[in-house]
């Protein structure tokens, strides 16, 4: 491993990025640690860390590696025992992935899929602290839909959902609707920007007091307090208001994949949470410095992003075990694993190594694990990294509040309709 | 109302095994049926109220728990009518997290078909059918006007008289979907798809060009139960083509039994059995000790559901005209209707095109009586129901059921969420004891609640186009 605190030190200093706090982090400083904590003074900030829950696991072999659990993959009962790990883990989020065609891999294993904002909703109820990510498409959806989903699914889970932005570019997902040819990137991710827009407004159409139920007067809402969003766009117009109230978080946190140019530049306008993929921590960096910047250009400020890198997680006793499990699923699988990002096949210790060196060289503000079996890499996560990373300083214990804004840092924003009027 | 009818065997009066009654409990809407003035009234968004009712239900051992949709405010003169509850959360994300704090009710709601897609659809009831363990039910409702589609990208594209041939292919559609995965499609010993277990689909008709392959397997009820509102000609044969249960407006007796003989009597043109479709007309219930208190109480809900803006605001609508100038406690307006204006409301369900008859008929009705405004609105816009002590109305709920003027209700509260606790806890024990009402869940899906056979896969003809059975299908009531 390359020496963290080397690697802080030679951070770039003109980027905010790295300056998260005003104090030389890594291992080297545990006594100004030990100092601090006898101040009392502000805790380091916590490194956020999601769990991408979607299928069986990152491995299409996980599927078949499941044993005995396989007749359980869609059992509602079976989420809420992972959420609950999750959630024993302090993690920020658990993500369900979706998309509306998944096609079957070359040794035909043919994965089957539920409606990601339906498994987020059916998970609400029985977890608290832990953020909800739903993957929602803006492709071959209505926006209108899309919004009234999410703030129902924040509804519930007091303050807990999110939304992953989806959008199709294949032959396979546009056959399915029948009512358009498949879009390139490019045309996608504008549309799902006017989505984005859309949804966005749509969340901010009720205040947060509008409803009054006025009984000397007879009336149940101040009609003053809702708005049309009147959207005319490009590819669609939207009257508004939402039918659903505005919800606990008010504006759910947009998670955005930036795995295209495209998508990067979208991040940095739209995101707060952006995922993406790097194998190196430099080029990690020069991707969160590149979105930050977008961001800066679109005058927002900077740290209103949280920039997680995908880490797909094969966690082993040992290093050996470790790769012999991942030869167990590539075997199943008949190809060798390629993510295009972080990979880690080892120990739980070398994966806290690696989140506390990215972190703290301001490479990322966390990461999305990527189980490559859930339950077996997903335990290892909560049990044994998470327990190391609090030891490090660089992982909360606790969450900080109640709503996924409060794990993410981010304030709850106010209504642009209303600060109109102001 | 109608006397109670002794029965206590178990068998009705006709010597038929005595039918069992399915009953269902609807959320509170957002028409003035919902009382949000009580101060007994709770949030209608916050998702404790949803698990109250919800779980009041499934101790009750009902069928169902049923929640409406709604996909944009309603207006009145030009402004989002603030009078009756406004807003509310999306239906099936609510379902879905009613499947976490339950483990036997069904969870049915109303999901519009003219702004989504079949594949979305099918994909969404599958995917609630699963992670309920099978108890998903949809009310399907089409609204082709403007005005809803306003918030959509499509817009008001549909033609009012192709609603129905589009819903029928979207059904049709779904149910190719779903039956594309055989129930043992995935392997449960190694979690791989049993070659040929999923089979792709390919569509072509009027209204949709579908092709590639469902990813969601089929749920434990291989298709979620189909309710259906339709009340036209066309609606009832579009029903008894296709609906599980109809969700009928005719809760009265006689109008019941009629309306309960014509569907019914629809069902073997289509090679359906009679008992293959329930008709479960919406009501309410007031309970008191005696009759005459719970007639008394009723008046009371009566009034608060129709204060005096509510009664002017509900004249508009017909008059189409501004009525604020009238005293809601005085005589009816002289003025005439202004048939330019009569879409003054707009987002519900009831138009009327020629309010001529109408207001004549409602002068006349309050000439007679003495009514003011809105003495007229509280008696014209009555759902009726069940008034009188537990036992009158458990009596006359059997009645209804036994002589096939039903096959049971959904009950309708007017207090968000507690309202249909007295049915629960009074009415509902003296039905058991009858022997009409379950007192244990004997199955796990809503099917198996309701009675209704579980479809096999391959068994539905394959939807084509243009010649799918169309039928009037109506936004759900009561909202």
């Amino acid at each position: 491993m390359p020496d963290s605190n080397l690697t802080s030190l030679f951070a770039p200093a003109s980027s905010s990025a790295e300056q998260r706090d005003d104090r030389p982090s890594g291992r080297t400083v545990d006594v100004l640690d030990a100092l601090d904590d006898q101040l009392d003074e502000a805790p380091r900030r916590s490194a956020h860390l999601g769990v991408d829950l979607s299928d069986a696991g990152a491995r299409a072999g996980a599927w078949r590696a499941v044993g005995s659990e396989s007749p359980r993959l869609f059992d509602g009962q079976r989420l809420q025992e992972l959420v609950a790990t999750a959630q024993r883990g302090v993690l920020d989020f658990a993500l369900f992935d979706d998309s509306f065609s998944l096609q079957p891999t070359r040794n035909t294993t043919l994965r089957g899929r539920l409606d990601a904002a339906l498994v987020a909703s059916r998970l609400a109820p029985r977890s608290a602290g832990i953020g909800l990510v739903a993957t929602v498409d803006t492709t071959h959806t209505e926006p209108f839909h899309v919004s009234k989903a999410i703030a129902t699914i924040d509804h519930v889970s007091a303050g807990r959902a999110a939304w992953q932005v989806g959008w199709s570019t294949t032959e396979a997902g546009a056959a399915l609707f029948g009512r358009k040819d498949a879009q390139a990137t490019a045309d996608a991710v504008a549309e799902a920007e006017e989505a984005i827009e859309v949804v966005s407004r749509l969340w901010d159409s009720w205040e947060d007091d509008a409803e009054i139920r006025d009984v000397a007067s007879g009336r149940f809402v101040d009609r003053d307090k809702l708005h049309y969003v009147d959207y005319d766009g490009v590819r669609f117009a939207v009257k508004g208001p939402s039918i659903t109230p505005r919800s606990p978080q008010a504006q759910p946190p947009v998670v955005v994949r930036g795995d295209s140019a495209e998508a990067l530049a979208l991040a940095g306008r739209r995101a707060d949470v952006v995922r993406v993929r790097a194998t190196t921590l430099d080029g990690a960096r020069a991707l969160r410095d590149q979105v930050r910047a977008a961001a800066a250009e679109a005058g927002r400020n900077p740290d209103d992003l949280r920039v997680l890198v995908d880490v797909y997680a094969v966690i082993g006793q040992d290093r050996a075990s470790a790769q012999a499990r991942l030869d167990l699923l590539e075997g199943l699988e008949g190809i060798t694993w390629d993510t295009g990002s972080l990979t880690h096949v080892g120990t739980a210790r070398d994966l806290a190594e690696v989140v506390e060196e990215w972190f703290d060289a301001g490479a990322a503000d966390g990461f999305t694990i990527r189980p490559s079996s859930l339950r077996t890499d997903l335990d290892a996560l909560v049990d044994d990294v998470v327990p190391l990373l609090q030891e490090a300083g660089v992982f909360r214990s606790a969450y900080p509040g109640s709503t996924l804004r409060d794990t993410l840092g981010l304030a709850r924003p106010a209504n642009r309709y209303a600060a109109a009027i102001a | 109302m109608t006397n109670p009818t002794p029965a206590s065997t178990a068998r009705s009066r006709d010597g038929r095994p005595r039918k069992q009654i399915h009953l269902g409990a609807h959320f509170p809407g957002v028409n003035n049926t919902t009382v949000w003035s009580d101060p007994a009234s709770r949030s209608q968004i916050d998702f404790s109220s949803f698990e109250y009712l919800a779980r009041r239900a499934e101790e009750a051992k009902l069928d169902f728990f049923f929640l409406a949709e709604g996909l944009r405010l309603r207006e009145h003169k030009g402004q989002i009518h603030d009078l009756d509850v406004v807003g509310r959360p999306d239906t099936l994300p609510v379902l879905a997290a009613l499947a976490a704090v339950t483990d036997r009710l069904g969870l049915a709601g109303t999901v519009n078909t003219t702004f989504n897609e079949p594949y979305e659809l099918a994909r969404q009831f599958a995917s609630l059918d699963i992670l309920s363990g099978g108890r998903a039910a949809w009310n399907l409702v089409t609204s082709p006007d403007a005005f809803t589609g306003a918030n959509f990208r499509r817009g008001g594209f549909l033609p009012y008289e192709e609603r129905y041939e589009r819903a029928g292919e979207l059904v049709a559609l779904a149910r190719q979907l779903w039956d594309s995965w055989d129930d043992d499609a995935v392997d449960t010993e190694d979690g791989l798809v049993r070659p040929g277990g999923v089979r792709p689909v390919a569509h072509h008709g009027k209204h949709f060009e579908v092709s590639g392959r469902f990813e969601t397997p089929r749920g434990p009820q291989g298709h979620p139960v189909l309710f259906q509102a339709g009340d036209s000609a066309d609606g009832r044969d579009f029903a008894a083509a296709t609906a599980d249960v109809v969700f009928s407006a005719h809760s009265a007796f006689e109008d019941g039994q009629a309306f309960y003989a014509d569907v019914k009597s629809r069902l073997a043109a289509h090679g359906r059995d009679r008992d293959s479709l329930k008709i479960l007309p919406a009501t309410v219930v007031v309970l008191g000790d005696t009759a005459e208190e719970a007639a008394e109480r009723a008046r009371e809900i009566r009034l608060q559901q129709v204060p005096g803006r509510t009664a002017i605001a509900f004249l508009e609508q017909v008059w189409g005209r501004d009525l604020t100038a009238y005293d809601p406690e005085g005589p009816l307006p002289d003025v005439e209707p202004d048939l330019e204006h009569l879409s003054i409301t707009r987002g519900r369900v009831r138009h009327i095109s020629d309010p001529g008859p109408v207001v004549r008929g409602w002068r006349e009705k309050a000439a007679a009586n003495g009514w003011s405004i809105r003495d007229l609105v509280i008696e014209v816009s009555g759902r009726g129901g069940f008034v009188g002590t537990a036992q009158q109305v458990a009596d006359d709920i059997d009645r209804h059921v036994q002589e096939d003027a039903s096959d049971g209700f959904i009950l309708v509260p007017h207090l968000t969420p507690a309202g249909l606790d007295d049915v629960f806890d009074q009415v509902v024990p003296l039905l058991q004891e009858r022997g009409s009402f379950r007192t244990e869940y004997t199955g796990t899906t809503l099917r198996e609640h309701l009675g209704l056979e579980r479809p096999e896969a391959g068994t539905v003809p394959a939807p084509a186009g243009d010649t799918v059975a169309a039928g009037a299908i109506s936004s759900a009531r009561p909202s």
